[in-house]
């Protein structure tokens, strides 16, 4: 019930926020103008509006859940409206997880939308509604909701500009990677290998999440990716924000 | 009457900057808020008021001591049931009209949708602020979100009130309405506990007080126990006689207009400045005889310590 209330608040603010319509409005503009480049290419053209489509609405939801995940418990310990909300029956991790929450509300919003433009265009190149593409859709949706995790996470702790380098480098890392794979694989084994596969092991693999690829060229998708996929990004962000509860639960509000 | 909140020996270090530089705000904090009174927390700035409420509310850790909140640790959500909190500087959710901002703090205390609505209206009509419900409070000026933040800190109907510094930043008028609204919780039974600069209103409104200076407490008490009745000094403003005249009756402060203000430390030589001014055919403007205030409390204490 708490939790709710504080997500629908947290929703509210992230809405009433302009840089969300910013990063919506360009998104959408991006979508559009693949019709550009699709012009431009020699080849299957629908392809090119599909992933630009695809790619638009990974790398803007990305960035909507970082900048307004990074400041959405920074800036309530900054305004100091924390200090009224502590002071109701509630839990510190309450307040996390509902913040939490209502920012993953809002990029199911907005990924919605986008979502919404993206179809109607491939719409008017294909005169088809293609439901398959809103599968990738819910990857990235996956795959943001994890980031939203770690934005939050550092949000306990840091500065909005601080936090905002470190979760775009947990972005960046976890795009890159699965290039560890190959890397374990040349390495002869030792201890060089054990390390580059803990190191691989800690590090986040956001790949799981990317199906760009078979969706827009219409490959079979492999058995058991949907449950792979959830279940890796449900323990990893239930982990992220296990780490952000024990960080907030014993922080002073001076 | 049981305690309503309790504070024994609550210490707090912080350890603030690059290099960590540790500073006690609290040394061993210790008193009782009893139901149903009006209990002033007063202390100069820096002394270690908010530090005080913030433990109390479970926003900062005490590195020691105990703290007892109806019976409960500060920790416990149960224990913020029937508590209401006013913070010193009003920082709320500005893009929130105040009937949003008041629903959401309802909606926290589970207060059913019906009588949510009934509520806030009675709220906003208490504080004055009814002509206000539907803008947002980034439009609010500092005296008007003071108001609505008494409405948010009500909205429980709570049975314990916690006020930082509730009347900063209101006029005359509105310092009269909040005073008289916090006397009338203490009528319908609720205890309040407050703090303030201005001595005048604790000294009006309060049962009890304790004064905090440097994160010790050095008073406390019942405040007609620590307020002296007794005449300090009697200041007399007369005209028509010289200044040397009046010296040696007690100190002249101030001569202006051919009016000398005199403070008189001796009750009986109050009555020879009064012969003075019928010898001399002089008058007399006025006769304040001063009792000991919580102010001349509050500097003494300050001073001492």
């Amino acid at each position: 019930m708490t939790i709710s209330v504080i997500a629908r608040n947290t929703f509210k603010e992230a809405v009433r926020d302009r840089i969300l319509y910013l990063l919506l409005f360009f998104s959408g503009l991006t979508i559009i103008l693949s019709r550009v480049l699709a012009v431009l290419t020699v080849g299957d053209r629908v392809k090119v509006v599909k992933d630009v489509g695809l790619a638009s609405i990974s790398f803007f939801g990305a960035l909507m859940a970082i900048m307004i995940g990074t400041g959405l418990v920074y800036k309530e310990i900054e305004k100091r409206t924390i200090f009224t909300l502590i002071s109701k029956p509630i839990r510190r991790a309450e307040f996390l997880l509902g913040k939490f929450l209502g920012l993953v509300l809002t990029l199911a919003v907005m990924l919605g939308a986008m979502t919404l433009i993206f179809l109607v265009v491939v719409f008017l190149h294909t005169f088809k509604v293609e439901f398959g593409l809103v599968l990738a859709v819910v990857f990235i949706f996956m795959e943001l909701v994890l980031l939203t995790a770690v934005a939050v996470l550092f949000s306990c702790f840091s500065t909005p500009i601080l936090s905002s380098l470190f979760a775009l480098s947990f972005y960046l890392i976890g795009h890159f990677s699965w290039g560890l794979e190959t890397l374990i694989k040349k390495t002869p084994a030792g201890a060089g290998r054990t390390f580059l596969r803990i190191l691989y092991t800690l590090l986040p693999d956001l790949e799981n999440f990317n199906i760009k690829t078979e969706v827009v060229q219409n490959l079979p998708l492999p058995a058991g990716l949907w449950l792979g996929a959830a279940g890796y990004g449900a323990a990893y962000t239930a982990f992220v924000l296990l780490l952000a509860v024990l960080v907030f639960r014993r922080r002073d509000f001076i | 009457m049981g305690n309503v909140l309790e504070l024994r020996d609550v210490r707090k270090t912080f350890k603030l900057g690059f290099i960590p530089k540790p500073r006690e705000v609290l040394k061993g904090v210790s008193f009782d808020v009893a139901e149903g009174e009006i209990f002033g927390y007063l202390g100069p700035n820096g002394a270690g008021k908010t530090s005080t409420i913030k433990c109390v509310l479970g926003l900062i850790f005490p590195d020691a001591g105990t703290i007892s909140l109806f019976g409960r640790s500060p920790l416990d959500p149960r224990s913020k049931d029937k508590l209401g909190f006013l913070p010193e500087n009003p920082y709320f959710y500005d893009y929130l009209t105040a009937r949003e901002f008041l629903d959401f703090y309802a909606q926290l205390f589970g207060v059913a949708k019906g009588e949510r609505s009934e509520r806030i209206a009675r709220l906003l009509k208490l504080v004055d602020m009814e002509r206000a419900s539907a803008l947002p409070l980034r439009k609010f000026s500092r005296g008007m979100l003071q108001r609505v933040g008494l409405a948010q800190a009500l909205i429980n109907e709570p049975s314990f009130v916690i006020l930082d510094e509730p009347l900063g930043g209101l006029d005359p008028l509105g310092r009269k309405e909040i005073r008289d609204i916090i006397l009338s919780l203490r009528d319908a039974g609720r205890t309040v506990l407050f703090t303030s600069h201005i001595l005048q209103d604790i000294e009006m409104i309060c049962d009890r007080v304790a004064i905090v200076v440097d994160g010790r407490i050095h008073n406390q008490g019942r405040l007609a126990d620590l307020v002296s009745e007794k005449i300090l000094f009697t200041e007399i403003t007369v005209s028509g006689l010289a200044a040397t005249d009046l010296a040696a009756f007690g100190e002249c402060v101030s001569v202006r207009d051919g009016r000398a203000l005199v403070k008189v430390y001796a009750e009986d030589k109050v009555q020879g400045v009064l012969d003075l001014v019928r010898e001399g055919h002089g008058r007399v403007h006025a006769l304040i005889p001063r009792a000991q205030t919580l102010e001349d409390l509050f500097v003494d204490t300050v001073a001492r310590s």
